[in-house]
């Protein structure tokens, strides 16, 4: 891995720091100034997008490697730097975290608010913490870890920005969530926290195979992936990194939380966990698993690819079945998360790129249609699919935002989702066939369980009782607007997030000494050449 | 013979030596080097004062007399530490040691005292007048102990009991012969035993703890002694150095050795509550005035794996592949059987007990890892362990009802509402023993995980790993019920407390979150503490 030399504007450091500076000023505000906290949060979520697309200006798409590099000793007794780096996929992600976060506090403007009980089960603001600030608070502090541990170079300081991440979504789930929510954060805790740990033994692992090789411990993922690990090792210790990830991920079957976790969360805090949080899984992939571990990759990579096919038929599935919304968006991921790791562990250069753009799609999607559950559950006060039906009618934004986030998660051409589940198919199909093959059936029940929980809501008779909905509001509007913008255009013109992912991608798999498979025309076999001859 | 008795028993007893010196050849006087005890001194000599305002200071000074006396011992015993930190000898005719860990450790042992100390002092959560009972010995249930419920009398007694064992403790860590070390181990246990019956509340439970901490304390002590015997037989010396020199040399006859090592080792393990000799810990946690359950657990473990660690890596460093497969199965007895039970307690006091248990496990780890780096994370675990139990027992004391503390998980349901402070306070240092990042926890387990890997000890770091996820369960549900729960109608209160309590509590926010963020120089005093003289 190559990295610039640190030094320079600390990028990366300011642009985490904002939001936690932004959630202590806002923990500090009297009780009682509700809506000052709101907008306060916005403001700062909004400095941070700002500053996250002055930064994405300053990266030079000309390089590889690691840009904004920072590096500074921590812990020094155990060689633990404070190292920070974004290469492409890093950046891509980052700058989700900054698009979603003011949407996110847009769409939970009257969920956090207190007289806004009742009907949607969304936000009830009557226990512990659960207060407005406490909300918003724990939203940016939840900005500043996923920064961080997209940002991070250091294993050591990922490994703590990973874990502490689970608490301010812990009490995000917990204080604020559905009638289930102590179950629900409790599970989401305890797989993460195990994952967590195993992934802690892996570490440090790492921690002593690099201080018996290099004579000094080291984190520093420079270094760490030039180590010269024996096979057995790699298999040990990237076990530990994966199933740390899996669960993350969620990879099938690993997935169990998610529903439940998706399902209580309030929205947004739902859109921030599926559509990003979880891309740490992912992420931990292709920046962790396959350059720390080449060798273990390739040994694993098809039954990777395996359990990635199952979650994908079997995510798709289990969807269809869902009468609960929040269910079946929370098991959709699933499927797209089962895309997204055949994607990274196809090791062709399409693949991957299609799958780092993927996660950044599928944060684009699954977030819009995360957010039309919730204006929809807000208007009926009910999960359940039965209990709704022919709203289009009364509230035609609705609908089209319905069908339009349903349909860039069933990834139609023209829309962003395509060109990453094409790419990953592709990428895919050029090493694992098969794979490929029966992965592309998913796509057909993808289509399935979109269409029939949109004609269920929307289509059809009006649901008594629900004459009185009401169309999106300005807020509404302005809380998705944003992100189907973003999949239409970026369905059209990928080709600025392409020119940051590919160098970056093509870099990580040149780390596991792995290029692309020559294409099957252009190959003639060697022996026929010969017998011409 | 005279080469033998100063070996042995000089430092015990000095009369013998002189009777001794008077039959035969003149002795010269051992030499003593007394700077080098002074915190020892020091903390003795407040105890002793201690006693004598017991005894002559009329009643009401008492107490203003006797708080500001064992804190400036503290304090100024801590000032001596520091002064002798980079003191590395054999002091008093062998029999104390003055190295890295000794040091370390009664550096620690006293900041921790400070801690418990803040509590013990604290009289304006309970109406009453402090958690102490002014008579311990009035029969529970007669008029003169329901007399004593509401008196705004209290025992004074506790504060130079507390202080002598705050002596055995640190004598205990840096003792370097075995008699010493069985002398420290009653200095510190006696005081404790007292110090369990004297809850003012729940008086029954509390001389219960006392009664059973007492017979399997002498219980544990006689095992103690019985292995002392039996390796003074195997060695002719109760040196820690002599005993190391024996085990080096081939021919000797080792079921002395072994024998005693394992009745040695159950009279440590039984102070640290080590799996299966844990079974007092939860009684006596339950039991004892919480000011006094902070004070065991934190200052009391320090001074038993200070001992347990001395006594493995001194005397018997050399024959660590005959103890440490033992010492695997016991830790891992020890994490299991701890995280599993806490598991199904309903009581907060016990439920922290039971995670002590377990945390004694985690450190088992690190005395297994038998290097430099096993020593060290030890050491440094030690210390913010003990920091954190003190908050957490801290904010257990706060948490009352009617009735004195209300220690039934269940009516802590939705504390976090009524006191958003103090659950925060409680969730933190919980994160902590779960070992979540940013906390003086994770450090902890970090260091010494890191030391049983590069120790060769992978397979026991999985289960401290898996350990660790099950403890989280338990930690975390009682989070739950803080913030996730509805308050009970009748809930208890939370106390507001007077300058100590808040002293102790911030004494724990603040090194839990220092050493979980910037641990580089605790970090630094461990590993350069971590060396023993022999």
């Amino acid at each position: 891995m190559t990295f610039a030399a640190p030094g320079g504007f600390p990028w990366l450091t300011v642009l985490g720091a904002i939001p936690l500076l932004g959630a202590l000023l806002l923990a500090l505000i009297p009780a009682g100034r509700d809506e000052f906290v709101k907008r306060l949060a916005l403001a700062v979520s909004l400095v941070v997008l700002g500053f996250a697309v002055a930064m994405s200006l300053a990266y030079d798409t000309h390089k590889a490697g690691f840009q904004f590099v920072e590096n500074h000793s921590w812990i020094r007794q155990f060689g633990v730097h404070y190292a920070l780096g974004a290469d492409g996929i890093a950046l891509v992600l980052i700058d989700l975290v900054a698009v979603l976060t003011p949407v996110v506090v847009l769409a939970s403007w009257r969920d956090a608010d207190p007289s806004a009980d009742g009907v949607t089960g969304v936000l009830r603001n009557r226990f512990g913490l659960g207060s407005v600030r406490a909300f918003f608070a724990l939203l940016l502090s939840l900005e500043t870890m996923l920064v961080g541990v997209f940002g991070a170079t250091d294993i050591f300081l990922f490994y703590v920005f990973f874990e502490a991440m689970l608490i301010p979504m812990y009490f995000l789930i917990g204080s604020f969530g559905g009638p289930q929510r102590s179950y629900a954060s409790m599970k989401f805790l305890l797989y993460s926290l195990f994952g967590g740990l195993l992934m802690l033994a892996a570490v440090i692992g790492l921690y002593v195979a690099s201080a018996h090789e290099l004579g000094h411990g080291t984190f520093a993922l420079a270094q760490l992936t030039k180590l010269h690990l024996s096979h057995q090792v790699q298999d040990a210790l990237f076990l530990g990194f994966f199933i740390a990830f899996a669960i993350k991920a969620p990879l099938w079957p690993f997935h169990t939380w998610l529903p439940d976790a998706g399902a209580e969360s309030p929205i947004g805090a739902a859109v921030l966990l599926v559509g990003v949080l979880d891309k740490v899984g992912t992420f931990g992939f292709i920046r962790y698993c396959i350059p720390l571990f080449p060798a273990a990759s390739k040994t694993f990579a098809p039954y990777v690819i395996a359990l990635a096919v199952v979650g994908v038929i079997y995510g798709a599935l289990v969807a269809m079945a869902q009468r609960d919304l929040k269910r079946l968006v929370s098991y959709t991921s699933v499927a797209h998360f089962g895309f997204i790791a055949m994607g990274v562990f196809a090791f062709t250069s399409q693949g991957g790129t299609g799958a780092v753009l993927y996660m950044v799609n599928h944060g684009l999607s699954t977030g819009a249609l995360f957010l039309v559950v919730g204006f929809l559950v807000a208007r009926s006060g009910s999960r359940n699919i039965d209990d709704h039906g022919g709203l289009a009618k009364p509230a035609p934004l609705l609908g089209g935002a319905f069908l339009l986030a349903g349909l860039s998660s069933l990834a139609l051409p023209g829309l962003s989702t395509f060109v990453s589940e094409f790419l990953v198919l592709v990428g895919t199909f050029t090493r694992y066939g098969a794979a490929a093959i029966v992965a592309t059936t998913g796509i057909v029940l993808a289509a399935l369980y979109v269409l029939i929980a949109y004609q269920r809501t929307m289509q059809g008779p009006l649901k008594a009782g629900l004459e009185a909905v009401k169309d999106l509001s300005a807020r509404e509007v302005f809380v998705i607007a944003p992100v189907l913008t973003l999949i239409v255009v970026l369905g059209f013109y990928p080709k600025p997030l392409l020119d940051v992912i590919t160098p970056s991608v093509q870099a990580t798999y040149q780390l596991a000494h792995r290029g692309d498979p020559a294409p099957v025309a252009a190959s003639p076999p060697p022996l026929a050449a010969g017998a011409q001859k | 013979m005279t080469a033998l008795s100063t070996h042995v028993l000089a430092p015990a007893a000095g009369g013998l030596l002189r009777s001794l010196a008077a039959a035969g050849a003149p002795i010269k006087a051992p030499s003593i080097d007394y700077k080098g005890l002074s915190p020892l001194l020091i903390v003795f000599a407040v105890a002793l004062v201690g006693v004598g305002v017991e005894a002559f200071a009329p009643p009401r000074l008492r107490r203003p007399l006797q708080i500001p006396l064992a804190m400036g011992g503290f304090i100024a015993a801590l000032v001596a530490v520091v002064l002798l930190h980079s003191r590395r000898q054999i002091i008093a005719v062998g029999a104390v040691a003055l190295d890295g860990p000794a040091l370390f450790l009664e550096g620690s042992i006293l900041i921790l005292a400070m801690g418990a100390l803040l509590l013990l002092a604290e009289r304006s959560t309970d109406s009453t007048g402090g958690a102490l009972v002014a008579s311990p010995a009035a029969l529970p249930g007669s008029p003169e102990a329901g007399a004593l419920l509401l008196s705004r009398e209290t025992t004074t007694e506790a504060y130079p009991l507390m202080v002598f064992s705050v002596g055995g403790m640190m004598l205990f860590a840096a003792s370097n012969t075995l008699l010493v070390m069985f002398v420290a181990l009653e200095i510190l246990s006696l005081p404790l035993y007292l110090m369990a019956g004297l809850a003012r509340r729940r008086r029954l439970v509390s001389q219960e703890a006392a009664m059973k901490y007492f017979l399997l304390g002498a219980f544990a002590s006689a095992f103690f002694v019985y292995g002392l015997a039996l390796l003074y037989g195997f060695a002719g010396s109760v040196q820690l150095s002599a005993i190391h020199d024996a085990v080096a040399q081939t021919g000797k006859n080792d079921t002395y050795l072994f024998l005693g090592m394992a009745l040695l080792t159950v009279g440590l393990l039984f102070k640290i509550g080590a799996v299966p000799f844990h079974a007092w810990t939860p009684d006596v946690y339950q039991g004892s005035p919480t000011p006094v359950t902070a004070f065991m657990a934190s200052g009391t473990k320090v001074a038993a794996f200070g001992a347990l660690l001395r006594v493995f890596y001194v005397a018997f460093g050399t024959s660590r592949w005959d103890w440490r497969p033992f010492m695997w199965v016991i830790a891992i007895l020890t994490m299991v059987v701890g995280a599993v039970l806490a598991i199904t307690q309903s009581d907060v006091k016990r439920m922290l007990a039971y995670s002590s248990i377990a945390h004694a496990g985690f450190i088992l780890v690190g005395v297994t890892a038998a290097n430099n780096d096993g020593l060290a994370g030890s050491l440094f675990y030690l210390l913010t362990y003990g920091l954190t139990i003190i908050g957490a027992f801290a904010v257990v004391g706060l948490v009352r009802d009617g009735a004195g503390e209300a220690n039934h998980l269940a009516r802590w349901a939705g504390l976090g509402k009524r006191a958003p402070f103090i659950a925060g306070s409680f969730a933190f240092f919980l994160f902590a023993m779960a070992g979540i990042p940013l906390t003086s926890g994770f450090i902890g387990k970090f260091a010494i995980f890191s030391a049983a890997i590069s120790g060769h000890a992978l397979g026991l770091v999985v289960v401290a790993v898996v350990t660790s996820a099950v403890t989280a369960f338990f930690y975390a549900r009682v989070v739950v019920l803080m913030f996730f729960t509805e308050p009970a109608a009748d809930g208890p209160t939370v106390a507001l407390p007077s300058g100590y309590t808040a002293g102790a509590l911030g004494l724990g926010l603040a090194s839990t979150l220092v050493l979980g963020v910037l641990p580089g120089s605790v970090l630094d005093l461990a590993h350069n503490a971590a060396q023993f003289v022999r």
